[in-house]
């Protein structure tokens, strides 16, 4: 065993020795190597890609800790009683099995971009020559006075999937009758814009049908927000009375909290509340910070082929990269990954580069068969992914084309799911 | 009597756009460059009745007490969403889309129809080759207009929503020129990544339809049909149109390639 991790580490430093010549790649019997940190919707597509499009001669590891992995996308449906838990987990099989990536459920813990290896916490060591990031959201400490991570469990964040989306759900299926649910919005930019307000529908879903004399309160720094006009319509016709949204200009901005005493402070007022859901304000993941790729709370990258505007070699996607235009969505980052994918399999020789095109479509659902969409396209400039093209849907649209828009929703995510996961 | 937006292309020429805007008949000027289309005022409802007998009677029934068969009842067919016939129940994935999207049968989407089913609805499930003749589908259409409502005053497509339509329709017109263009599969293949966040390649359909091993002329023509705005669905006709000529065949040929590699 020793000889033979001796001979795997003397392999990795010849590999390395290659590195300014990519055509020796192959010849050398080193195959390329891709490390992938983050099995979301950016990484996992991102290192099936790579996979794939290698055809078997690109070495592609996938870090991701979760052995299931809970898509945030969906899983409002699953707060509002739509789709089980289960609907939105996933597990590595398939990219293992199907396409030999090595997944590794472990913890990248530092990058050490001179000697381009990757530490786990579990201690491994892993060479690349190129690095892929999507690390998701991270929360950035203070912005909601009064709440810190050690209290999500009395004010659940639930922004990212799984035991926290339960948590939340459990407390508003068992909030008492009348009661109050409070959740306080982010300010931009953050992950999925709609993703609060599909929230609230569900939240006001479960409500209408358990405890409909209860009442949704929002506070929201922000003075407008994604798909509004469509939300409110949605809110009137499903839910009248029962949601209440205070801005800024009513002290929305101005929030906070105090998990113990359950008690939401506005502006100097105080409410008591039953449920509190607090979003919190977000920047990229921690791994990018650590590898001192970020500038400020994201991680800027090059449009045409999201490599980090601070090496070449690490490419960072989704929501913790800062591109341009597209919002912070599964969609895009699933859209970035193949871009980026197909430009690191072309800069390994081992493939043909195109020209980047990026698009994303947020669907939400309002109420069952009740569904709302936005979306655009998008193209590589020098400066940022700019936008080209979009659309939204409009208000007053017929109970048909809302349901036909509900039910693409769902085509889409296991489109999507698979397009991530095989 | 033609509204004015016609593009004289091989594709459906005339679509309503969601929500259908009434807007007062365009009369005049309509005829030049819409020589393959049928003329609503032309038909000759007895001929048509003899044509409807030898086409459409096997599949189809009109009149009183006219029963669904293997295709729906076509009384009433002006103006009728696509997919809704009462009753009827054989309808494919593809028209109940279509329907869903804003297909209604005037007398502009009905002649498409009827000169090759699948130019509209790619997938119909109405087995009828079409009939190239634009007399023949005036016709047609003249002794069906007695089983519908209100038969002198047959709905033509929505005239274009905005203004500019006829003008835009003139500009990015099909020629059919695209359809022979040899798709680029490898090309094809990257294009397709982004599609296949939504359309799944084993083609699977459950809310978005399969688009895996279409022939590649369907699939080109269902392409422009969004990109020129003949079909609604607005997530394809954003996606449709920043795709060129080439870039459709490549997909086209990458999907038919597709198709034929899951058959096996």
């Amino acid at each position: 065993m020793k000889l033979e991790r001796r001979m795997f580490l003397a392999g990795a430093a010849a590999g390395a020795a290659t590195l300014a010549a990519p055509a020796v790649w192959g010849a050398g019997g080193g195959k390329p190597k891709v490390v992938v940190i983050g099995g979301g919707a950016g990484g996992a597509t991102a290192a099936r890609y790579i996979a794939k499009d290698g055809k078997g001669e690109i070495d592609v590891t996938l870090i991701e800790p979760t052995r299931t992995y809970y898509t945030c996308f969906f899983s409002n449906l699953y707060l509002g009683g739509i789709i089980g838990l289960g609907d939105i987990g996933h597990t590595y099989a398939r990219l293992a099995s199907d396409y030999g990536i090595n997944v590794v459920h472990d913890i990248a813990i530092d990058v050490d971009r001179a000697g381009r290896t990757v530490t786990t916490a579990g201690g491994d060591k892993l060479a690349y020559d190129r690095l892929v990031i999507s690390p998701g959201i991270d929360f950035i400490e203070g912005s909601v006075p009064g709440w810190d991570v050690s209290h999500q469990d009395e004010m659940p964040h639930a922004y990212k999937a799984g035991t926290q989306t339960a948590l939340l759900k459990h407390q508003v299926e068992n909030m008492r009758e009348g009661g109050v649910f409070a959740m306080v919005a982010p300010p931009n930019p953050y992950r999925c814009p709609p993703g609060p307000y599909e929230r609230v529908s569900m939240v006001a879903k479960i409500l209408s049908e358990k405890n409909p004399t209860a009442k949704i309160l929002i506070l929201d720094p922000k003075p407008k927000f994604s798909k509004q006009a469509l939300f409110e319509e949605g809110w009137q016709n499903h839910y009248p009375g029962m949601i209440e949204r205070i801005g800024p200009d009513f002290g929305g901005d101005k929030v906070e909290v105090r998990p113990d005493a359950m008690e939401v402070v506005v502006d100097g007022e105080v409410n008591k509340v039953d449920v509190c859901n607090v979003i919190p304000a977000q920047k990229a993941g921690w791994i990018v910070h650590r590898a001192g790729l970020t500038e400020g709370n994201w991680a800027p990258v090059r449009a045409e082929d999201m490599a980090s505007r601070k090496d070449e070699a690490v490419h960072i996607l989704g929501d913790a990269s800062a591109q341009g235009d597209m919002p912070k969505s599964g969609f895009s980052a699933n859209s970035q990954a193949k871009v980026c994918a197909n430009a690191v399999v072309a800069a390994l020789g081992k493939g043909k580069k195109f020209p980047a095109r990026f698009s994303n479509t947020c669907w939400s659902t309002i109420y069952p068969e009740d569904g709302i969409k936005v979306g655009a396209t998008y193209k590589a400039t020098p400066e940022k992914i700019a936008k080209v093209d979009g659309f939204i849907s409009k208000t007053g649209e017929s109970a048909d084309v809302r349901k036909a828009t509900y039910e693409e929703s769902f085509g889409w995510y296991a489109g999507i799911t698979k397009d991530m996961f095989g | 009597m033609r509204s004015s937006n016609t593009c004289g292309s091989s594709v459906g020429r005339i679509y309503p756009d969601l929500p259908r805007l009434v807007v007062a008949t365009v009369a005049a000027a309509a005829l030049s460059g819409a020589a393959a289309a049928a003329d609503i005022g032309a038909g000759d409802p007895e001929r048509g009745a003899e044509l409807f007998a030898r086409h459409c009677a096997k599949c189809h029934e009109v009149g009183k007490d006219a029963r669904n068969r293997a295709g729906p009842v076509l009384n009433g067919v002006f103006d009728r969403q696509a997919g809704t016939a009462e009753g009827f129940t054989n309808y494919s994935k593809d028209m109940l889309r279509q329907g869903r999207d804003g297909l209604v049968w005037s007398f502009d989407n009905l002649d498409v129809y009827l000169e090759n089913p699948k130019n509209l609805v790619s997938r119909t499930r109405m087995n009828f080759r079409g009939l190239e003749d634009p007399q023949a589908r005036a016709d047609i259409m003249a002794f069906l207009r007695r089983f519908s409502d209100n038969p002198r005053d047959i709905p033509e497509a929505a005239p274009s929503v905005n203004v500019d339509y006829a003008a835009l329709a003139r500009e990015i017109g099909v020629d059919p020129g695209v359809l022979e263009i040899e798709g680029d599969a490898d090309y094809g293949e990257y294009l397709a990544s982004e599609c296949t966040t939504c359309h799944r390649p084993d083609g699977e359909d459950d809310g978005i339809p399969s688009i895996t091993g279409w022939p590649e002329e369907d699939f080109a023509l269902a392409l422009h049909a969004y990109k020129n705005e003949k079909r609604p669905h607005p997530v394809m006709r954003m996606i449709a149109r920043r795709l060129g000529e080439e870039e459709i065949a490549a997909l086209a040929a990458y999907f038919r390639r597709l198709g034929e590699q899951s058959e096996r």
